[in-house]
């Protein structure tokens, strides 16, 4: 049998060995509560299209292709929901290793697809290939919504401080 | 709660219970193609693989479960997914096969790993050898349409992808002996003895 990259793997594989992954970009990115719907979307969209997939190269970023869609419903719906009186909803997660609550607080001010840049970037440590891939964006785009993001952040600090 | 202490630990069980509920959401959806489990019997861990239409691949473990599941994706559907519902009548009857409480499988099978051809007829010649009696790898050649084709038959039984209920261990050698078997011998000769096939 000739081995190309079209051989896909048994899905349960796929689901077993990146779901601490893209769990854990949806932690980052819509918060513990959401984080369990969206993961489940995410992976019954992806077993839908899954037979069809014609590059299995890139499997994790295929799959964080498809989380990132999927945080960005979320927040369109979040956006489109009346905000509480009493406080923000929870957008962004505390950071996974105790960190500065305020500084994710700021993350989940940022426009979807800088905050997408942003986790990716920086807490998931992609290559902007990658990143470039999970946003279905080119590179440059890529670079320049991290870019951008992160500018964001920084000056959202210095006006805090 | 202290995060950095609990975070792996946390992010490990969550995603778990997504795992499990994102599993059951497939399975009730019908995204499942091929659904398996991993079976214990008295001849060693089975690997049970049922698409819609039936059994489809019963897998001895020193195969590689993992080997196992790669073949099915690759020939069948990549949509393999643990399933206990869905290899539950296989399962079961095999269970009462092994406790002596069946003679005769009555689950349905899918034929999908066995092209249409010579092989795929010896093996369904295979499965209607009954519980207790043996045939030849002549016999079976012979029924399946081509008398001199013992050899042929016997690579084709060697490569039977659903070992213990297409009963490939009723087939032997004339000259006598139990002959080879795909899934180790000495399974061949528990099996013979299990249904009373083989004399001590």
């Amino acid at each position: 049998m000739s081995l190309t990259s079209t051989s896909l793997p048994p899905f349960q594989r796929l689901l077993e060995e990146h779901r601490a992954d893209v769990y854990r970009f949806l932690v980052a990115a819509v918060g513990r509560h959401a984080a369990d719907d969206c993961f489940q979307e995410t992976f019954l969209s992806a077993l839908r299209a899954y037979p069809r997939l014609r590059d299995a190269s890139n499997l994790r970023g295929w799959l964080l292709t498809i989380a990132t869609r999927k945080t960005l419903d979320h927040w369109r719906a979040e956006r489109r929901r009346p905000i509480p009186v009493e406080g923000l909803p929870e957008r962004a997660a505390p950071e996974p290793d105790g960190g500065d609550r305020d500084l994710w607080n700021a993350v989940g001010t940022l426009p979807p697809m800088q905050r997408a840049a942003v986790i990716h970037r920086y807490v998931l440590d992609l290559p902007y290939a990658q990143v470039a891939e999970a946003l279905g964006t080119s590179e440059e785009a890529a670079r320049a919504n991290a870019y951008e993001g992160r500018r964001k952040l920084r000056q959202m600090q210095e006006v805090t401080r | 709660m202290n995060p950095k202490i609990d975070w792996d630990e946390e992010l490990e069980l969550a995603s778990h219970r997504a795992v499990e509920a994102t599993l059951a959401r497939a399975r009730r959806a019908g995204l499942v193609d091929v659904g398996y489990s991993v079976a214990d019997s008295p001849v060693g861990p089975l690997l049970v693989a049922s698409t819609r239409r039936g059994l489809v691949r019963l897998g001895f473990l020193e195969e590689g479960l993992d080997d196992v599941l790669d073949e099915l994706a690759d020939t069948i559907s990549p949509r393999v997914i643990e399933d206990a519902s869905r290899t539950e009548s296989a399962r079961r009857q095999l269970d009462a096969y092994f406790e002596g409480r069946v003679r005769r499988f009555r689950t349905s099978l899918d034929w999908s790993l066995s092209p249409a051809g010579f092989s795929r007829r010896v093996l369904e010649e295979t499965a209607a050898i009954p519980f207790g009696s043996v045939s030849t790898y002549g016999d079976v050649a012979k029924r399946a349409g081509s008398p001199r084709a013992a050899r042929a038959a016997g690579n084709a039984l060697h490569d039977n992808p659903i070992p213990i209920v297409v009963p490939c261990h009723r087939v032997v050698p004339s000259g006598g002996g139990i002959g080879k078997y795909g899934g180790q011998e000495w399974r061949k000769e528990f099996l013979l003895r299990l249904e009373g096939a083989l004399e001590d």
